[in-house]
């Protein structure tokens, strides 16, 4: 189980926020906090909007209304530098990876690296490969193309990019679908580490039960437009169908047991 | 755990890496301070370069004024910790605040010591061995290419025979989409050319007083080469590249490989309404081409040569023959045939990434252009040869 958090001092901070497409109305009012440390875990069913809401926060997807507040700034109010220097603080793991296919893996973190600072091509080297083998894969990865690893090491390396500028905030994209059960497991040990031994905050939309009982501080459920942000026990203990029947269900209940 | 004091940290107060030298009496003290994450890290490169050990010398790294560090700054400083040992010196770092000891343990625990440099430019050597690797590459997809055409032959022979496995649906779709929806473009460069044709050799030709024979260049040159060279080349790079895009897209969603497991055979199903479909359409839209080259060039002399359309008509009967409309009709199924089968060779090539999609429609459009010019070539020698 993961531990109960210390502080309570906020990282991210959504304000009614609105997302539509035409008349579609995806998110109303939304309000969430995601405090410093934690993992938070996204869940709810397809089409509401899990994906949109992370492309919200990281400011891939406009807005409709609403504030989005990173590290007590609000992204509207801030100039573009400081916008960029703010999008360093988030690392972002998309759904495959989404590593530049034509480089290798390591050109794809070095590529982060030399954009951003003025370090010798040595010293990016070496970072680059700190950062494959913080991600759990071994060196030689480093020189192969994306296109030569299998699904889960390319997640890895998506995350050894995404880990590229030392970022404080990580987000994921349902980082175990398509792992068989051990491949995902060690998955969730490493975003553990990270968690840990970073000091990351970690926001990840998962479908996974067992990752959510295994890392996950709090899980926010959207329902009705909106989050509901709680503990996974106290989320058990909710009335609502939808979440009676997502964690109260035969898988849920499986998950439950096994991390009892 | 948490890397920085406050959110503010990451604007304002975010200060440059430092570090101090001084001299102790049995050690060089090493003072830390400042924040040691990557953007700034580029500040402290060199003062770290400075430290040159001497045998036996102590350092001792006092990290208690490090505000923040990430894990390239914990790998810089391990680095010259490394470096220093190796000299044979003696390191040690010392009152690190907690946060700063666990990023250094993470640090540690995960870089490697040597890391190899990266690739060497490549020599002379290696262009050699470049060369020779494509050609052999180049020998080995044009046996691929004949082994398809020898699949294809047998699967349409099959097809002739029972004619009720023709597809038909898809036949028809094929011609409408490489047909129908070229007939814009096919139509206005043609006319173009037919145009141009005019123009330039009306132009060369007034200095012999010959500007009659101008609608002989316009008959000869459209309805031989260029109507079905330029007809030809459109196809190559509207459909040809099609059939590549959609087998390949096909290929890479495992569609290909889920029409094998039904017992559908791709070649029936893919290939030949296309192949077929081609080599249909591409006569067609050859003998249109010639048609509007022809009416491009009857629209231009009438302008410069001024005359009527009539006599323009009477003189293209005298200028051109038969056979000259033969030699060009003669071509297009050939070069249809070609073009298809390349296309979707190329198509089925594909491997499965997405990537792969683009560089096989690029080749397949080359391919398909080069082989039809080179044919169209050999085909002006044979003719000529044969006299026709």
């Amino acid at each position: 189980m993961p531990k109960e958090l210390k502080t309570k001092e906020i990282v991210i901070s959504l304000k009614n926020i609105r997302n539509q497409f035409g008349d579609q109305v995806l998110h109303n009012e939304l309000n969430l906090d995601i405090r410093k440390g934690e993992v938070i875990g996204i869940v709810g069913g397809s089409g509401t909007g899990k994906s949109v809401l992370m492309r919200t926060i990281v400011g891939l997807n406009e807005k409709a209304a609403g504030e989005i507040l990173i590290l007590d700034k609000n992204v509207d109010d801030v100039s573009s530098k400081e916008l960029t220097q703010l999008r360093q603080r988030m690392g972002v793991l998309f759904q495959d990876g989404a590593l530049f296919s034509s480089l290798t893996v390591s050109q794809n973190i070095e590529a982060v690296i030399k954009e951003h600072t003025k370090l010798p091509s040595t010293l990016v080297r070496e970072i680059a490969a700190l950062k494959i083998s913080l991600a759990g894969l071994p060196f030689e990865a480093g020189d192969k193309y994306p296109s030569e690893l299998s699904g889960g090491m390319r997640k890895r390396a998506g995350i050894a990019r995404a880990l590229a500028l030392d970022p404080d905030i990580l987000f994921l994209d349902e980082p175990t679908a398509g792992l068989d059960p051990i491949g995902a497991s060690q998955f969730d040990q490493l975003i553990a580490r990270l968690q840990e031994s970073l000091g990351l905050t970690v926001v990840m939309i998962t479908h996974d039960l067992d990752s959510l009982h295994a890392i996950c501080n709090r899980i926010g459920v959207l329902l009705d437009k909106k989050i509901k942000v709680d503990t996974i026990q106290n989320l058990t203990k909710e009335p609502d169908p939808w979440i009676k029947e997502y964690f109260g269900g035969p898988r849920g209940r499986a998950a439950t047991r096994s991390h009892k | 755990m948490h890397r920085f004091i406050n959110n503010d940290a990451v604007f304002k107060s975010l200060t440059s890496p430092e570090i101090k030298v001084s001299q102790n009496k049995n050690a060089t003290l090493c003072q830390l301070s400042g924040s040691w994450l990557t953007q700034g890290l580029v500040n402290v490169l060199k003062p770290l370069e400075a430290i040159q050990p001497q045998r036996e010398e102590t350092f001792i790294f006092d990290l208690s004024k490090i505000q923040t560090m990430d894990t390239a700054g914990a790998l810089v400083l391990l680095q010259k910790q490394t470096a220093i040992e190796r000299a044979g010196g003696k390191t040690s770092l010392e009152h690190a605040p907690d946060h700063v000891t666990q990023i250094i343990i993470t640090v540690d625990e995960h870089r490697i010591k040597d890391c190899p440099p990266a690739k060497k430019v490549r020599g002379f050597t290696d262009l050699l061995a470049d060369t020779g690797k494509s050609f052999f590459e180049l020998t080995y997809k044009f046996g691929e290419l004949i082994s398809f055409l020898g699949l294809v032959l047998i699967a349409s022979y099959r097809q002739v025979l029972n004619p009720r496995r023709i597809r038909l649906t898809s036949l028809i779709s094929q011609m409408e989409q490489i047909g129908i929806h070229a007939l814009p473009i096919v139509g206005l460069i043609s006319f173009l050319i037919g145009v141009v044709l005019a123009f330039q050799g009306a132009g060369q030709l007034e200095r012999f007083g010959a500007q009659i024979f101008t609608i002989n260049l316009v008959a000869v040159g459209v309805l031989r080469e260029m109507g079905i060279l330029l007809t030809a080349i459109i196809v190559a790079g509207r459909s040809g590249s099609a059939f590549t895009a959609q087998i390949g897209t096909m290929k890479v969603n495992e569609e290909i490989d889920a029409m094998r497991t039904i017992g559908l055979d791709p070649i029936d199903v893919l290939v030949l309404p296309r192949i077929f479909g081609l080599v249909i359409v591409l006569p067609l839209l050859t003998f249109y081409a010639d048609i509007m080259g022809l009416i491009g060039g009857a629209a231009m002399t009438m302008i410069t040569l001024d005359l009527s359309l009539f006599q323009y008509i009477r003189h293209l009967q005298d200028a051109a023959s038969l056979g000259d409309f033969f030699v060009g009709m003669f071509k297009a199924p050939i070069f249809a045939f070609i073009i298809a089968l390349i296309g979707c060779h190329e198509g089925l090539q594909v491997s499965r990434s997405a990537e792969s999609v683009g560089r096989q429609t690029t080749r397949s459009v080359v391919e398909a252009i080069f082989f039809v010019i080179v044919l169209d070539a050999l085909f002006s020698i044979l003719f000529s040869v044969l006299d026709i």
